[in-house]
């Protein structure tokens, strides 16, 4: 601030590299009580509502085929999160995904079981209805200037309707295409999922050197290579824990057939995260995304398309939402006109929420919509095991929907109190 | 007055001769001549409703000049959009500055006109490439070029958006009031960054009210009255007074615009 000082030596933007852990955690620490708190509240959560629940009825809740039954619940829920992540970011909402993904399994199984398409068409069928559906809503929302909320609450209705038709009055329609089927209902074998957890985190720890090393080789700040350490750490432990819970034998020890091994959705999960989370954070498009949540005004300022960008998110919302369809269906083996709707898209948009994503727009990451999944899933699978009203639990998921809503706007006030 | 008998600086990288702009029947800008000279801090006064704004939109192509000639290092130009003039090498810092707060330093400075190796962004290009040009701007007030620009104060963002200025080659910048909304202390921090700009050769035109900042830092004084140019003077030929009355009034002493044709306007205005 001061003009006394001479002008040569200036250039104090500070060099973070050769920090200690210690240096790191303060760092962290510094950025949580200014508001940033990042998944923080959603691994709390998640391990909050574990000891309770492990408390309350640990024989069921901490078995071990609980936990990929766990997985399984919090598949389709994680990636609907992820697809509103997308228009999270904008400061836009998504009501009608749930709706969206009910859509996408009911063209699924009518398409596969009625219509005897193979597999693959049935899927290409279903993820193109969303793209369609993306740019409907993206049309009304980017070119119209209609708020989000009214145009998707109206394809809530609409979708739910359509959704009727298709399958009609309280009809259900079984799948039984096994490649859709074994998504969710078959395991990698067990070495393969060994290989599969050594790769994620092989990949991880490559991933974050090499972007260590160039930014070395170009004496830019890093952080030091003893954090790097201590992450790849912390991801091996949760990674190698998780395979060595899923390859234990879940079947009832007087049965003949064997289940275990990691679900087959759990790699399709991460290849998600992996791919959208490139878009968001390494590409000029997840840029401008956040440019657009961030000052709509200025991106366009800046040269960026802002009515191109919003389409793009609104269609990816849609697609993801029509996948997450595709897994629920995969998982119920059969359609029926409750698959996905407004259950499911609360507890996705609570997801996201949960997990860090903004109700405001601009700040948010795909990974929140995993950790935040991951608490959904836990109430999701541990509340019936504690209660069976059916009462208790709408008033518990309101609860936690209030809660994640409140952890963002209290942030977003310390936040702006700090000057962050 | 013409600004040409007060530029004894070399060929001016700007120069508007005779500009005009209406907006339907309202007559913004008559006349107007400016010149900005590379080196040389140009303060663009004037009272609000005198056309600052019209003025620097229009050189920045946001609404094209309905007469009059543009000249860019002596060459007659004419400037239709926005990208057009950020080619020409002319950038605006607006009095919002249009930074995105999510966004850290860098990503702010790069917005739209990422650097790019395939289709990931090159970020150590990028963050390379900003600091040299933070640093050559001598910034020294940056925790790190990583910081989000939400936690950044009024100078500090303000800094950021001059320097997203001068990244792109830009031999004119403009600056929108930019002290307009700053403490002492940033006010000061900002108005060194406008003069070591010009120190650096670029041609920078400040818009501003305070007449503080005017002679603290300008070499040029262009007073604007009603839609015309009263007088473009060296600033160290005027003194305050002269100045305010050449905004006020549209003239002073000698200076600035025949008392008939200030009273006109008057009249034509009312």
């Amino acid at each position: 601030m001061s003009t006394a000082a001479p002008p040569a030596s200036q250039f104090d933007i500070q060099e973070e590299t050769g920090g200690s852990i210690g240096a790191a955690a303060r760092e962290y620490w510094t950025r949580v009580k200014g508001g940033d708190m990042g998944s923080l509240p959603a691994i709390i959560g998640v391990v909050v509502l574990v000891a309770i629940f492990g408390i309350m009825e640990g024989e069921t809740f901490l078995s071990k085929g609980n936990f990929a039954n766990l997985i399984n619940q919090g598949a389709a829920i994680m990636v609907l999160a992820m697809g509103l992540v997308f228009v999270l970011l904008l400061g836009e909402i998504d009501l009608s995904a749930g709706f969206a993904a009910g859509m996408g399994a009911a063209i699924l199984a009518t398409t596969l079981t009625e219509k005897g398409w193979a597999w693959p068409v049935a899927l290409l069928a279903a993820l193109a209805t969303g793209v369609a559906i993306g740019f409907a809503i993206a049309l009304l929302v980017a070119r119209l200037g209609i708020p989000s909320f009214v145009v998707t609450l109206a394809f809530f209705l609409g979708l739910q309707g359509a959704m009727l038709l298709i399958i009609g009055e309280g009809g259900t329609i079984p799948i039984r295409d096994d490649a859709i089927l074994s998504v969710m209902n078959d395991n990698m074998p067990v070495v393969l999922g060994w290989l599969f957890g050594l790769i994620v985190i092989a990949g991880f720890a490559a991933a974050t050197l090499m972007r260590i090393r160039s930014r070395r080789k170009e004496g830019l700040p890093t952080e030091a290579m003893s954090v790097w350490a201590v992450k790849v750490g912390a991801l091996a432990a949760v990674v190698l824990i998780a395979v060595w819970l899923l390859n234990q034998e879940r079947q009832r020890e007087t049965a003949i057939i064997t289940i275990q091994g990691i679900p087959w959705v759990v790699p399709l999960v991460a290849a998600l995260v992996v791919g959208l989370a490139f878009v968001l954070s390494r590409t000029a498009f997840g840029r401008h995304i956040y440019a657009v949540g961030g000052n709509a005004e200025a991106a366009r300022r800046a040269g960026i398309n802002v009515p191109n960008i919003k389409t793009a998110c609104f269609v990816i919302c849609t697609t993801l939402a029509i996948v997450a369809g595709v897994l629920i269906a995969s998982r119920d083996n059969s359609v029926s006109p409750t698959t996905g709707g407004a259950q499911t898209l609360l507890y996705a948009v609570g997801a996201a929420v949960i997990g860090g994503t903004s109700l405001f727009g601009g700040r948010g990451r795909v990974y929140d919509a995993v950790t935040g999944g991951l608490v959904v899933a836990v109430i999701a699978n541990g509340l019936p095991l504690v209660t069976q009203q059916s009462g208790t639990q709408f008033i518990v998921n309101g609860v936690v929907l209030l809660v994640a809503a409140s952890v963002d706007a209290i942030s977003r006030r310390r936040a702006a109190a700090t000057g962050r | 007055m013409t600004a040409t008998e007060t530029s004894p600086q070399g060929q001016p990288v700007l120069s508007l001769r005779k500009v005009d702009k209406s907006f339907g029947a309202v007559h913004v800008l008559r006349a107007v001549d400016l010149d900005a000279y590379p080196g040389k801090v140009t303060a663009l006064v004037g009272d609000n409703g005198a056309g600052k704004s019209t003025l620097i939109k229009a050189v920045a192509g946001i609404h094209p000049f309905d007469g009059g000639e543009m000249f860019w290092e002596g060459e007659k130009v004419e400037v239709h959009g926005p990208k057009q003039a950020n080619a020409l090498g002319i950038e605006i810092v607006y009095q919002d500055l249009a930074l995105c707060d999510n966004l850290d330093v860098v990503h702010n400075m790069f917005l739209g006109r990422e650097v790019k190796g395939g289709i990931t962004l090159n970020e150590t290009e990028m963050e390379k490439r900003a600091g040299e040009t933070l640093r050559g701007l001598s910034v020294r007030t940056l925790r790190s070029l990583r910081q989000q620009v939400s936690s950044l104060s009024g100078g500090q963002r303000q800094t950021v958006a001059i320097a997203r200025a001068v990244l792109w080659n830009s031999k004119l910048v403009i600056l929108d009031e930019p002290t307009a909304a700053l403490g002492v202390a940033q006010t000061e921090q900002v108005l060194n960054l406008v003069r070591r700009l010009a120190d650096n050769g670029l041609a920078v035109i400040l818009i501003t009210h305070n007449m503080n900042d005017v002679f603290q830092v300008a070499d040029n004084i262009a007073c604007l009255y009603l839609g015309q140019m009263a007088a473009q003077v060296d600033a160290k030929e005027v003194s305050h007074g002269q100045v305010v009355e050449l905004i006020t009034a549209g003239r002073s002493g000698d200076m600035g615009l025949k008392p008939e044709v200030a009273a006109a306007n008057v009249g034509g205005e009312a």
